[in-house]
């Protein structure tokens, strides 16, 4: 085993400078040359005329690989001529992706379509000048009227629209493990917050010291929306990302004393898990509840776990916090026509069926065909039509990633000393900073 | 002309690493200077020149005082990792020194943790310091349940004040072998004379260790410190991979790629520079002192 020495005692060298040296040297500096040349040209295929369409993911396994391959394929016979060709960046949840994406922008090198997540979190690339607007093609596409208003009304910035949803996630629902319920004799939903507190109190009861399964920041920021929507009420809850309610409000306090009283009936150890693993708890009956996103659906069936129910967040009555990944057209794109053809595609009917049948997710349009779904998606079908939507900041529809990343970090802390004026005054200065930029 | 035959080859042969360094360190050391000087917040480009006013924001108008506790959580680390693991270094170091059977065994046996990159065994520890006690208790928490310690058993990371200093348990395990080996090293470095002079005038064990054997170890103490100083105020995949990014374990390393995730590029680069400083605080005072010393000798 080499250890390096302590001090650097190389001896220097008297020897005299050999010509032989001077070639290596030589030799050396030209390799690094060459080498530098030989990399810098090889990225640049393509060209004007091109008929190859880059899309730039980070679907690169599971359901979602899947459903990009539906959509590949029905790519291919709706734009015959053109090139589906896959720039997907695996890993961290798109984090990789997202960070390849914004050098590639920078450089002026922008792949012909990138998914990004629908609202706000569009933003930036809006303020850059980085994505084109395609509201001419809404209309022309007929997506005015296959989306429902809500969803055209969250996209809208300045009375433009820049992306192309390919599916709706909801987020504001809480599933359950049904046989931990019937051990505790709850036979009804609860449909606010008193109604579920005394639900909780009822399994607790029967020896379950967490009812409600929790994970880190992101999810308790999740939970902690759920629980503005049901104080605050769809519209003021909208409110609060776009500036229109104020962060101070007493409803905002009120919401978060009843998440701090939500989160005593959670497992003391929610920092330390992800969502799977408060998913988990719910599945070995050591919790009743989880609040997440509906792609849980899916991934309990694919853990082949059957005994599983779902509820909308007590309170939030007909509200239906979505969220949502899409597709632009970014400014300079190689071939803005096969972009077009591609967008036309995943707004379509064929494209939004092929796309979300595989990948457990609810198309945007309303005139999609529930038979052709799973069952909690025909469910949440019906809801994504008569039900008001609202957008998600944990997951970047009503917030910007600064916005996000801060609210996080402020659920985090909150999760530590529950601190509520202290919460709700980060929550403000954040909202101060990052509202409207 | 003369003079430039004298230095000119030399010069030749390290110009591509120079050149290399030029560019891709202090070239862009230069750059994030600047950009942390810029109001650069989003994708849009820097709009202008605003002074230290990142610098000052980031420490008295940070949400939650964000950045200060991340400091804070940084120091924790810090000072829990070098004193265990200097403890642990020496006393490993110290016991084969004694000539302990099978020492080349021992040797490799407590270098290896250093083998294994801070992200594999940072998923193993993630597990073992599973925060849940008593009946859901996993990992170290359901060994010390199992002896019937159930008061040893601990939140460990999750725990908002100390949490940290349950953190630098893993980093501790990974390095002290190394800090053995720097010792083992210094140890062997000791001329035999030193000790045989030293028996000679009738010096006990203790003596012997206490006034001879140790001060000619204090190079290496410090070049162990300093080694592990600059890693621990780096730390940033371990982290990462223990508790992934959260405001409880979050030190400036990880506050820096969060903020560059949202694209903060101003702030990001003040938090690497401040950083840089730090480290610089602690790295440069002992590249001078290495300097003078190796210009005695």
């Amino acid at each position: 085993m080499a250890f390096s020495p302590v001090k650097g005692g190389g001896r220097g060298g008297r020897t005299g400078f050999t010509r032989r040296a001077a070639v290596a040297a030589v030799g050396v500096a030209a390799l690094l040359t060459a080498t530098a040349c030989g990399s810098s040209d090889d990225s640049s295929g393509g060209g004007s005329g091109s008929t190859k369409v880059e899309v730039f993911t980070w679907w690169a396994d599971g359901g979602e690989k899947a459903g990009l391959d539906g959509l590949v394929k029905q790519f291919g016979t709706d734009c015959a001529g053109q090139t589906f060709e896959n720039g997907a960046v695996a890993g961290g949840a798109g984090a990789n992706a997202k960070s390849v994406l914004a050098s590639r922008l920078q450089q002026n090198d922008p792949p012909d379509t990138f998914q990004a997540h629908a609202g706000a979190e569009l933003q930036d690339y809006i303020n850059a000048g980085q994505i084109e607007d395609l509201s001419a093609d809404y209309d022309s596409w007929g997506l005015k009227q296959a989306f429902p208003q809500g969803l055209i009304d969250n996209l809208t910035v300045d009375g433009k629209i820049y992306s192309v949803p390919a599916n709706i996630h909801r987020a504001n629902v809480v599933w359950t493990n049904k046989k931990v319920l019937a051990d505790a004799g709850i036979t009804k939903d609860p449909t606010d917050m008193a109604g579920f507190i005394a639900d909780l109190d009822k399994v607790k009861a029967k020896g379950i010291q967490a009812p409600l399964a929790v994970g880190k920041d992101w999810t308790q920021l999740m939970l902690f929306e759920s629980v503005l929507i049901t104080d605050l009420g769809a519209d003021k809850f909208t409110g609060l990302w776009t500036g229109a309610t104020d962060w101070n409000d007493a409803g905002v306090t009120k919401a978060i004393n009843d998440f701090k009283t939500l989160l005593t009936y959670t497992n003391k150890d929610r920092d330390a898990l992800d969502w799977t693993d408060a998913e988990k708890l719910v599945m070995d009956g050591k919790a009743a509840y989880q609040l997440m996103g509906d792609w849980e659906a899916a991934d309990l069936d694919a853990k082949k776990f059957t005994d599983y129910a779902w509820f909308t967040f007590p309170g939030n009555g007909d509200t239906f916090q979505w969220l949502a990944d899409s597709f632009v057209l970014p400014k300079g794109a190689k071939n803005a026509e096969g972009t077009k053809c591609w967008l036309k595609t995943v707004g379509s009917d064929a494209g939004q069926k092929a796309f979300n049948t595989t990948k457990g997710s609810i198309p945007a349009r309303t005139d999609a065909k529930p038979a052709d779904y799973p069952k909690y998606q025909q469910a949440a079908m019906a809801d994504w039509k008569s039900f008001k939507q609202v957008p998600s900041c944990a997951h970047g529809s009503a917030c910007s990633q600064g916005w996000q990343g801060a609210a996080n970090s402020a659920l985090g802390k909150f999760s530590t000393n529950q601190d509520v004026a202290e919460l709700q005054k980060a929550m403000a200065t954040a909202a101060s900073e990052f509202v409207k930029k | 002309m003369r003079k430039l035959r004298h230095w000119g080859p030399g010069l030749l042969l390290l110009s591509p690493s120079l050149i290399l360094l030029a560019v891709f360190v202090y070239g862009l050391i230069a750059w994030t200077t600047k950009v942390s000087v810029s109001d650069e917040h989003n994708a849009l480009g820097s709009k202008g020149f605003v002074g230290l006013e990142n610098y000052t924001k980031l420490f008295t108008n940070d949400i939650n005082d964000r950045f200060t506790h991340s400091l804070k959580n940084l120091l924790i680390f810090t000072v829990v990792f070098l004193v265990g693991a200097m403890f642990f270094g020496l006393l490993w170091a110290f016991i084969l020194e004694r000539g302990i059977k099978a020492e080349g065994f021992f040797r490799t046996v407590y270098l290896f943790p250093m083998a294994v990159s801070f992200v594999a065994s940072g998923v193993v520890w993630r597990w073992l310091m599973n925060p849940n006690k008593g009946e859901s208790a996993g990992g170290l928490n359901s060994v010390l349940g199992g002896l019937g310690l159930d008061f040893l058993q601990n939140t460990w990371w999750t725990n908002p004040d100390w949490g940290m200093a349950a953190m630098a348990i893993p980093a501790i395990w990974q390095l002290s072998g190394y800090v053995m080996a720097l010792f083992l090293a210094g140890f062997r470095g000791i001329p035999q004379e030193l000790r045989e002079a030293a028996a000679m005038d009738g010096a006990s064990t203790y003596r012997l260790y206490r006034n001879v054997i140790f001060p000619q170890l204090t190079p290496v103490a410090l070049s162990a410190l300093i080694i592990l100083g600059h890693m621990s105020m780096k730390m940033f995949d371990l982290i990462m991979s223990v508790s992934g990014p959260q405001w409880l374990t979050e030190v400036p390393a990880i506050y820096v790629w969060q903020t560059l995730l949202t694209s903060d590029y101003a702030k990001a680069a003040a938090i690497s520079i401040i950083l840089l400083l730090l480290v610089a605080v602690v790295i440069v005072p002992y590249l001078i002192y290495t300097n003078r010393q190796e210009k005695n000798a």
